[in-house]
């Protein structure tokens, strides 16, 4: 069986007497990329954000490689190797992909001067990690020029350079072309293949099917189902699923109940 | 940029070339232009002015006493300039440094004129105005205010402070002259006036403090996006205030260098610098906008605003126009850079 990397059990998160998690049980093994879907106000905000420590549970247990942690706050998380790359304000533009990778991490001597060389070297080895290279930009190129796609690529080589084990992708396809999901998938493919693993989420299902192993689907703060792609034969299939679990059908609703 | 990303088959597809392709960025030449487009500018500015200075007046303008007087002034424009290129850069604006020149330059004065050694003096005046901009950045940060207001007041504070205390009345050091601490800062060096080289060697300490050092880094990227400066552990407000003090230290250095090239100081001390600097921030190719700047461009930037009045002047014309080139030559450089800078979102 596969490594487990971080394991949630039983969480819940309640704002007053609204519930925003409803006892979520959600694992993610080393090395896999597991797809997370549901509808606005399923809660996938809520857990990323407890993943990441920005936010604390209401109650449940939070277990890194089998071990549960106490205290699970933001250092924690980083502690257990979660970096999560938000869609939109990720990267600083007008820097170059150096300066944006070693972002609040740069390789300086005591005095704090940069060491430019070591860190253009060491930006050039995670860039080719991820498969992130190019013969129309380098090292020093102005993120600002790059697109949606690339930008996706600095930010996933910014996490691997802070040690990440666990890369939580917020909708990192959102608004890309084709091409440049196509480039994002690349991305996390190479950082599959390097024993990392991956939480992807994202509102295009077709997107969330092609690129994951397994799919947790969220509905209303609870997990609606987990399944892997061996069970599923298509994203259809996904779709139906969610549509049903969405607006169930009087007979199934009964059924739930019952 | 569609096909920017070399997938396993595009690598597997040209396994043979033994000679590694170079980008064409990678000519450092090439590279230095691209990454110095901003200070070139203005030096282009700077040297086509005064061409023209030149060709309307050769014989004041190839005169070395025209030079001597603006090198003698302009380390402290530089001095002041080049802080603020880093406090916009962060996506400040700190209008309070000519209070802070005044201030701290208050304190240099007393000390000496009290007897103690200009070195005290010295030391008393940057911590006088490191205090002060740690102070006016503490008030813009922690009280989340527009630095352009709130310095805007300090500066009216802080002038107002002096003027209360001494009631107007300036302090003349005339023994400063025989001093070593005047010799190394205020003295000549073949024609050269020494203050110059110290203007120059802040400049670089600047370049790389801003370019190669992690507070610079830092600088940048809060002044580029806060929110994934702070996301990623750098303090945001941290940097903000340190970034005031720098331009509170460049102010002090600003003021006792200003206070040695007279021997007096005046409760005034600083107050015309506030436009003239603020100018050649942007002359310089700094944009408003924060998260890229250049020191170089700024310390040009400082040297094309201190010519332009000598110029004027130097070229035959009356002092009347000296307001109107002013502003033209602003106006010109800011359209120049403006074509030159390219705004990423």
């Amino acid at each position: 069986m596969a490594e487990r990397l971080i394991e949630l059990r039983n969480i819940k998160k309640s704002y007053g007497s609204v519930y925003a998690l409803g006892g979520v049980d959600l694992h993610v093994d080393k090395g896999e990329v597991l797809g997370l879907v549901g509808d606005n106000g399923a809660g996938k905000s809520t857990l990323i954000k407890i993943l990441a420590g920005a936010v604390r549970p209401t109650s449940g247990d939070i277990l890194v490689r089998g071990k549960p942690v106490h205290g699970w706050n933001a250092a924690r998380s980083r502690e257990a190797g979660i970096e999560t790359v938000f869609q939109d304000r990720a990267l600083a533009v007008q820097q170059s992909i150096v300066r944006n990778i070693f972002m609040g991490n740069e390789i300086a001597n005591r005095f704090g001067f940069l060491d430019v060389e070591k860190e253009v070297a060491e930006a050039q080895r995670l860039m080719r990690e991820i498969g992130f290279t190019s013969k129309v930009f380098t090292p020093h190129s102005i993120v600002g020029q790059l697109s949606g796609g690339e930008r996706q690529g600095v930010a996933i080589a910014r996490s691997i350079y802070r040690e990440a084990d666990l890369i939580i992708l917020d909708e990192p396809t959102t608004a890309l072309s084709l091409t440049e999901t196509n480039k994002v998938f690349h991305f996390v493919r190479q950082v599959r293949a390097s024993g990392r693993s991956i939480l992807f989420i994202g509102h295009n299902i077709h997107h969330v099917y092609d690129i994951a192993d397994r799919f947790v689907v969220m509905d209303r703060g609870r997990v609606a189902l987990q399944t892997s792609k061996a069970e599923m034969s298509s994203a259809e299939d996904l779709i139906r699923f969610m549509e049903q679990t969405a607006h169930p059908t009087p007979a199934e609703a009964a059924q739930g109940a019952a | 940029m569609s096909d920017t990303i070399q997938g396993p088959t595009a690598m597997a597809a040209n396994p043979t070339s033994k000679q590694p392709w170079r980008h064409p960025q990678d000519h450092p030449l090439r590279r230095f232009i691209s990454h110095n487009r901003a200070s070139l500018g203005s030096l282009v500015v700077l040297v086509v002015m005064m061409a023209i200075f030149i060709a309307a007046n050769p014989t004041v303008f190839t005169s070395w006493t025209l030079y001597a007087s603006v090198f003698t002034t302009l380390p402290v424009a530089i001095f002041l300039t080049v802080p603020l290129v880093f406090i916009v850069t962060v996506g400040e604006i700190d209008l309070s440094f000519p209070a802070t020149m005044g201030f701290a330059a208050w304190m240099f004065a007393l000390l000496v004129q009290a007897g103690f050694p200009p070195i005290v003096g010295l030391v008393a005046a940057v911590i006088t105005g490191a205090a002060l901009g740690a102070f006016v950045g503490a008030l813009v940060v922690y009280l989340n205010l527009s630095s352009l207001i709130a310095t805007l007041g300090m500066n009216f504070v802080v002038r107002g402070v002096i003027l209360i205390f001494t009631e107007g009345k300036l302090i003349s050091l005339s023994s400063l002259g025989d001093t070593w601490l005047y010799a190394a800062f205020s003295s000549d060096i073949f024609g050269l006036p020494v203050q110059m080289l110290w203007a120059i060697a802040f400049t670089i300490f600047a370049v790389y403090l801003y370019g190669r050092h992690r507070f610079g880094a830092h600088v940048h990227i809060v002044g580029d996006n806060p929110d994934s400066a702070a996301q990623m552990g750098i303090n945001v407000k941290m940097v903000r205030v340190q970034s005031f003090i720098f331009v509170g230290v460049g102010a002090a250095l600003a003021g006792v260098f200003s206070t040695m090239i007279n021997f007096t100081w005046w409760p005034t001390a600083g107050d015309g610098y506030l436009l003239p600097v603020l100018a050649s921030v942007f002359v310089g190719g700094t944009p408003t906008w924060g998260g890229i700047g250049t020191v170089v461009g700024g310390a040009i930037g400082a040297t094309t605003v201190s010519f332009i009045q000598t110029g004027i002047v130097g070229v035959g014309l009356s002092g009347f126009y000296v307001q109107f080139f002013n502003g033209l030559i602003i106006i010109l450089s800011l359209v120049g850079h403006r074509w030159n800078q390219i705004r990423y979102r």
